[in-house]
Formats: C-alpha cells, sequence, structure tokens
C-alpha cells in the first residue's frame, strides 16, 4: 500500500474526516498563497477568515438545494429569490425606523424567525400550483418568481410605504440598511457607533491579537465566521436527520420515480411541499446570515447566477449527498470564487507592472518583445477577472458533467434509514 | 359458465369489484365498459389481445387515471375517485409493466421503502430526538422483515447493491418483494413474467402460490397461455375495452369468441 492509498483508506473511513482534510488542504493552500500576494500576519488571517465565511455559506446554500434537488429532484432554480425574502423580510422587522429602507426597530431574533417564516411561506406558495405538474414547471415558476422578487424589492414603489401611520420599505434601487453584525455585542460597548471602546470579549482578544498585529476588524469577522460554522454544522445535522430517516427515504422515490412512491401509498404532493417548505427556510437562513455580517442589502445580490452559484457548489460536491454539499461549498468558495481574485493578487504583486495595457491587442502585441507580464496585467483587471471567472465556472461545468457527473461525493450512498441496513444480516 | 348478460363473477362477494368502467382517450374507447370481479383469496387472470384495456383497466382500478364513469369499489369501500396514494395504503398495490426500480436506490432501501404508515414519514418525528428514537425501533423491525423478504425471494446477496444494476429478471423479483413488504390485501401484477427467463418465472410462480396459499389475493395480466391456464383460475377475458367472458380455463379455452378475439377482428354478438 502507498502512502497516498494509506491516505485514501484512512479518510474513506468517515465523512467528518474528509471533511477535515478538505478544510485543512483549502487553508494550507491559501497560507502558501499568502506571501506570493505580499500579504502580511494579518492578511493571511484575513483571506483564512474570507474563505471560511464564504465556505460556511454557500455549505449552507448547497446543504438546502441537495434537499430539494439532491433528495426529491425538484428543481428550484430561485434559490436567489427565497435568500432575498429572508433578508429583507428580517430587515423590515429589525432595522431601525428611519435608516434607508425603513424597519420596524423589533429585536433581531423576531426579525430573524421572521425572515424564515416569510421564506417558508413564499416558497409553498411559489411552489404549490408546479408541485402538482412535471419537475420542468416548477423551474420556471420558480425562476420567474425569484426576478419578480428582485424586480420588486428593486422597484422605487417600495423603496418607502406608509403603513398604518409606520414607514417601512426595502430601500429600492439605493438598498438597506440591515442591523449591525449581532456578534460585535461581544466585543464593543456600542456595538452600533464606528468607533468604539472594547468590552467583554474584546477586552480580552483585542489586545492579544493586536500584540500580534491582527486588527480588531479581522478579530470580530473571526468570530463571525465562527458562528457561521456552528450555524452550518447544526444545519448539516438536521439534514443528516432528514436524509437518512423513512421521511428521507420517500423523497429519494419521488426523485427516482414519483409514481412508484404514490403506488405505493405515499402522499407524494404533501411530502414534496414540506421539503421545498424547508429547503427555502434554511436558504432564507443562510442569506440572513450571509447579509447581517456588512449590515447592508441590496437587489443585486440575488440575481439569478447567485442560484448558479449554489448549483455549482452542489453538482462539484455531488448532488444527493450531504457530506458532498458541504465539500462543494468549501472547494466552490475557495477556489472558484476566491481563487481569481488571488491570482490577480499574486500577478500584482509579483510583476512590475508600470501601465495596463488598455485593449487584448496592446497586451498581445508586447507578447513581441517577449515580456508576458503586459498581457498577464491585462488579463487580471477587475473586469477581466471577474469575466473570466464567469468562464471558468462554466469550464469547471463542463468538465464535470462531461467526466464526473456525480460530483466529487455524488455516489449517493447515504442510505436512507435511521438504522444500519446491512445490519440485520450481519449481526 | 354461461357468458352474455353477465360475464363478470357477482361483483357484491368479491374483494374487488369493477363495473361498469369507461375510459377514452381522444375517440378511442379504450375501456368501454368493463364489469367483473374478483374473489378473495383468488389467482385470476385478466387476459386478452394487445389493446383490449387491460393495462387501462389497471390504471383505473389504481387512480393513475381518471374513469369517465362507472364505479370500483374494493374491500366495500367505493375507491373510484381516489388518488393512486390512498388506494395504495388501502392494501390494493401494483406492479408495472415495464419494472420500475428505483434505480439510485439500494435493493434494501427499495423494500425499507414500501410498509404502509411508517411513522419515520413525518418530518418532525424523524429529526426531534426523543421521537426518532421510537422511529429507530421501528426500523429495526421492518429490516428484520426486509432481509426475511429479500431471502424468499434470493435476493439478499444483492442487498446492498442499486436497484439500477440489476438484471430484468431480478427487477421483476424485486418489484414484487417490494410490493409484498407493504403487506397488501390484493395484489394487481402487470405481466410478471415478461422478459423472465422460465426457470425464474417459474420460481415467481411458485411465491406467487406460496403467497396465495397465506390468503393473499392476486388478479394478474400476462400474455403467455401456458402459465394462464396452468396456474390462474378465473379467467377475465378482456376484448375491445369490455369483459368477453370470465371462467375456469377450461371453459375460456373452449370458448370460440375468445379464439375469434385472439385471431382479430369483431366479435360477433
Amino acid at each position: 500500500m502507498t502512502a497516498l492509498e494509506r491516505a485514501r483508506a484512512w479518510v474513506g473511513v468517515s465523512d467528518a474526516r474528509l471533511l477535515l482534510v478538505v478544510a485543512l488542504g483549502l487553508y494550507a493552500l491559501f497560507i502558501v498563497a499568502a506571501p506570493l500576494q505580499g500579504n502580511d500576519l494579518n492578511g493571511t488571517i484575513n483571506s483564512l477568515r474570507r474563505i471560511t465565511f464564504l465556505s460556511a455559506l454557500y455549505g449552507m446554500l448547497a446543504l438546502a438545494l441537495n434537499l430539494q434537488w439532491g433528495y426529491a429532484g425538484l428543481f428550484n432554480i430561485g434559490v436567489a429569490g427565497f435568500m432575498a425574502v429572508g433578508v429583507y423580510t428580517m430587515g423590515i422587522l429589525s432595522s431601525a425606523p428611519g435608516s434607508t429602507g425603513a424597519g420596524l426597530g423589533l429585536p433581531l431574533p423576531v426579525g430573524i424567525l421572521g425572515g424564515l417564516l416569510a421564506a417558508t411561506l413564499v416558497g409553498v406558495i411559489a411552489s404549490l400550483p408546479a408541485l402538482r405538474l412535471r419537475g420542468d414547471y416548477l423551474a420556471i415558476v420558480t425562476l420567474a418568481a425569484a426576478e419578480i422578487i428582485r424586480l420588486t424589492i428593486r422597484s422605487p414603489v417600495f423603496q418607502e410605504v406608509e403603513l398604518a401611520g409606520v414607514v417601512v420599505g426595502t430601500g429600492g434601487p439605493q438598498g438597506m440598511q440591515l442591523p449591525e453584525n449581532p456578534i460585535r455585542i461581544l466585543f464593543y460597548q456600542d456595538p452600533g457607533a464606528f468607533a468604539s471602546d472594547p468590552a467583554l470579549l474584546g477586552n480580552v482578544l483585542f489586545p492579544f491579537f493586536e500584540g500580534l498585529g491582527v486588527t480588531k476588524t479581522v478579530v470580530v469577522g473571526w468570530a463571525y465566521a465562527a458562528v457561521l460554522l456552528v450555524v452550518l454544522g447544526l444545519v448539516y445535522w438536521l439534514l443528516v436527520r432528514v436524509g437518512n430517516s423513512p421521511f428521507g427515504r420517500v423523497l429519494k422515490a419521488i426523485r427516482e420515480d414519483e409514481l412508484v412512491a404514490s403506488s405505493l401509498g405515499k402522499d407524494t404532493r404533501w411530502f414534496k411541499v414540506k421539503v421545498f417548505a424547508l429547503g427555502c427556510a434554511l436558504m432564507g437562513l443562510a442569506a440572513i446570515l450571509w447579509r447581517l455580517s456588512g449590515g447592508y442589502t441590496s437587489s443585486s445580490s440575488y440575481m439569478p447566477i447567485q442560484t448558479f452559484y449554489v448549483f455549482i457548489a452542489l453538482i462539484i460536491g455531488g448532488a444527493g449527498s450531504n457530506t458532498g454539499s458541504v465539500i462543494g461549498g468549501a472547494v466552490f468558495a475557495s477556489l472558484l470564487f476566491e481563487g481569481p481574485l488571488v491570482v490577480r493578487r499574486i500577478v500584482g504583486n509579483l510583476f512590475e507592472i508600470d501601465e495596463v495595457p488598455r485593449t487584448l491587442f496592446d497586451a498581445v502585441g508586447s507578447l513581441g518583445g517577449l515580456d508576458p507580464a503586459p498581457l498577464l496585467a491585462y488579463t487580471v483587471t477587475d473586469v477581466n477577472i471577474s469575466a473570466l471567472r464567469l468562464v471558468l465556472l462554466g469550464v469547471v461545468l463542463v468538465y464535470l458533467i462531461q467526466n464526473r457527473p456525480d460530483g466529487l461525493l455524488g455516489h449517493r450512498k447515504e442510505v436512507a434509514s435511521s438504522v444500519d441496513l446491512a445490519g440485520g444480516e450481519k449481526r | 359458465m354461461s357468458a352474455g348478460a353477465d360475464p363478470g363473477a357477482e361483483p357484491e362477494d368479491a374483494l374487488l369489484a369493477v363495473e361498469d368502467l369507461r375510459k377514452s382517450f381522444g375517440g378511442i374507447h379504450a375501456v368501454d365498459g368493463a364489469t367483473f370481479g374478483v374473489a378473495e383469496g383468488s389467482l385470476t387472470a385478466l387476459i386478452g389481445p394487445n389493446g383490449a384495456g387491460k393495462s387501462t383497466t389497471f390504471n383505473l382500478v389504481t387512480g393513475v387515471h381518471r374513469p369517465d364513469s362507472g364505479r370500483v369499489v374494493f374491500d366495500g369501500t367505493d375507491i373510484t375517485r381516489k388518488r393512486t396514494y390512498q388506494i395504495a395504503s388501502q392494501g390494493l398495490v401494483r406492479t408495472f409493466q415495464i419494472a420500475r426500480e428505483l434505480d439510485e436506490m439500494t435493493v434494501l432501501e427499495n423494500l425499507m421503502l414500501a410498509p404502509r404508515h411508517q411513522s419515520g414519514e413525518a418530518l418532525w418525528r424523524s429529526v426531534l430526538p426523543g421521537a426518532r428514537r421510537g422511529v429507530v425501533r421501528e426500523e429495526r423491525e421492518l429490516r428484520e422483515r426486509a432481509w426475511e423478504t429479500l431471502e424468499f425471494f434470493e435476493l439478499d446477496h444483492l442487498a446492498e447493491e442499486h436497484a439500477g444494476n440489476l438484471s430484468g429478471g431480478q427487477r421483476k423479483l424485486l418489484e414484487m418483494a417490494r410490493v409484498l413488504m407493504t403487506d397488501p390485501e390484493m395484489v394487481l401484477l402487470d405481466e410478471p413474467m415478461a422478459g423472465v427467463n422460465p426457470t425464474l418465472s417459474e420460481k415467481l410462480l411458485d411465491r406467487i402460490h406460496d403467497l396465495k396459499a397465506e390468503g393473499y389475493t392476486f388478479l394478474l395480466v400476462e400474455h403467455d397461455m401456458d402459465i394462464v391456464m396452468e396456474h390462474c383460475d378465473p379467467i377475465i377475458v378482456m376484448h375491445q375495452g369490455t369483459v368477453l367472458t370470465t371462467g375456469p380455463p377450461e371453459a375460456v379455452k373452449r370458448d370460440e369468441r375468445v379464439l375469434e378475439a385472439y385471431l382479430g377482428g369483431e366479435v360477433a354478438e
């Protein structure tokens, strides 16, 4: 047995180990990439925070989509819309009155709960008519619903609305101020203020990390990322239980052949409504945690591309596998989403470039002088790198569907039962 | 056995009674006034040439299609307008002409899916820690039954295989095993022997006879006349959407109209 095979055997034993290996691998990669970008310790730790945060976010979203699509085969391409419903409902309930996109100023837990309920409700309403029909109709309805939601939020009509003497609104095209990042309460005396004296955890952690050269913002950001990781863990736990149960078994049967499931006495429509609602609630939750970190949201965060990001994360990991969803979320967020930006910073750091070529023609022309730097510089400009990121996503998607349609982990071997089925024989 | 005015068995004392069932698709009267009954504990065959309306009748009885008119009564309950899942949960389950396996589920998962009224099919019970313990207990018992059923059908060596990897004959066996896991009162078998090699089909028939002895009721659509004549009694013959005659194999074999129907052409009234 080679070392690689031994490593594979060790990793193959449990999903937890696999997750650990992937996480450590991605961290190692970003630590190696840090000096190439010219990052100091603070910058390195911040880049690790960023991939942790995004990985947890896309892990949660992929898990929720996996429940709907991977398990029950419900083709929801309106993920962004349900995310928006969660965030904006939370904002309207809990944002401060009088801010841009005015809210009611209710306590944040009320807002979060309200956001979850609203996402659930909109999920049920959007899906009820379509769930009676074949899968394609659900796809059309959810995509349309998501766009209707985004355009409604964006509309100046709902920027500020007076209802029974209270002014609320989405902020329209200007976007909406959200309650401040709740984790700040643990670190600052006045969490709402831009600069405030430290309190509680801040008293202990700030001096220690500042001694190492890590800024307060990065410390607070890490604390928030840690909260997201915990929530990701809870969602994972929940969905593993949902999947590994008689309920999950019926979901799989619906995915494989709905007529068979109903011929065995399962009320498939009711199962579909329930699972769709639960998935939408979790999408709302993930989005709320995402936007709360910045205290601001606008309709441009809920373009259809957002939905496709989640699909790509799930396809990378393997639809049908909960562990795969989390790994797909991490790989997508770190390598495909953040990766190109890292490449840009590395190029900017390693090559001295005085003037970035204006056009591709200029950039290619300078290759004649055997100097690749201008072409590289041209490639990694802001505009081009985000376009190239989309190209990269497309290439990865085509490659996966051609060569690994089941994703990294989509072997669909997570047996839907609360007990080890083979145990009956081998006992 | 006299045919004529009332070719069906007496629907009143039958486990399944079909009365004057009709269904048209466009201009085609697929089922055109079919009336028959299936007695409890019998192994009844439903035969007829292609296009006689056998599969449509199955679909009407199991709620896959809604009949235009007529009545279906199962075990004393009118199930005419009920949904497929409601009919199945009353104990009337079916198999499909082309085996419909749940490809990306294992053989064991296929079987564990089937039992009716599983408490763990409620989302909250599967999730909440206290309630889940009851679900786990129930699953352990079902697992025992699943393994017994697999052994009965000699599929136990394939237990953890994905159903999509099974051969055609094995799929037929799995489909039958799955239907039995629902603990049904009556099973509708749509061409269970089609595409199954003779040895396996003998085995399947043995299984069916064993189960019949245990009190199960079967209604079977089959094209292999040797099998039908040897194993089934009574035999219901359908032609052009109606029931032509019903009777024991000897009577059906001698019925000239049956012969005519199979050879083609209209049947003179």
